[in-house]
């Protein structure tokens, strides 16, 4: 069961590789967004299904890492420097929402 | 030329950094484990990918945002990790199965604080 899960793994990710870099034709940096885009997914795979609180709390925190750098290469794309404006707010306000989640579950409030 | 070749290397190590972290966070079996995993996504992964835009722009206002950009991650990225891991160990989540020692519940001291 565990082999087949592993197995079941391996070809989502050689589909997403193959249909990625093989049959759909843009820019080399949209390919690059592209993968950014597939790590979400398996965030969002651990946001959903996170057998408790903290592995929810662990997955929006790398989720607004990823954001940042996709919207880095995003700007390098359009070449328009207010995307990292965009990303440094998502930083800050990413690191507000952890600190204050974190705050929540471990049974304190918030003017503690 | 040589300036977009190494500021492309350094975007495809940070996308394969974030990708690799991102298999650790679906992987591994703990949620201690899986923070430890997907810390890297940080300090190589947006980080690198920040470092390759900043060498590719050079010194004009988009450079410049990058690298604040990498120093402000590099600021509050451990400190989130270090009190989502603690706020984890005292709401008593359990750890995996295949742990040996656990050497911050023999310290009953520090949960009086």
């Amino acid at each position: 069961m565990r082999l087949l899960r592993w197995f079941i793994g391996l070809i989502f990710i050689a589909i997403f590789m193959y249909f990625n870099f093989f049959i759909y034709d843009g820019v080399l940096l949209f390919k690059l967004i592209n993968i950014s885009l597939f790590c979400a997914l398996f965030v969002l795979f651990r946001v959903i299904f996170g057998p408790t609180a903290a592995d929810r709390i662990v997955a929006v925190d790398i989720l607004g890492i990823l954001i940042v750098g996709m919207l880095a290469l995003l700007g390098l794309f359009y070449k328009q420097s207010f995307f990292m404006d965009v990303a440094l707010i998502w930083a800050l306000l990413s690191f507000i929402a952890s600190l204050a989640f974190s705050k929540i579950l471990e049974g304190r409030q918030l003017d503690d | 030329m040589i300036r977009e070749t190494i500021g492309m290397i350094f975007i495809f190590i940070g996308i394969g950094f974030d990708f690799f972290g991102v298999l650790g966070l679906v992987r591994l079996p703990d949620v201690y484990n899986r923070l430890q995993a997907a810390t890297k996504c940080v300090t190589f992964g947006s980080a690198g990918i920040l470092f390759g835009v900043f060498i590719l722009n050079g010194f004009n206002s988009f450079g410049f945002k990058a690298l604040f950009g990498i120093a402000f991650i590099f600021l509050t990225s451990p400190v989130a990790a270090h009190v989502i891991a603690r706020a984890a160990h005292r709401s008593d989540i359990p750890l995996a199965k295949q742990t040996i020692i656990d050497d911050y519940a023999k310290d009953n001291d520090l949960k009086d604080i």
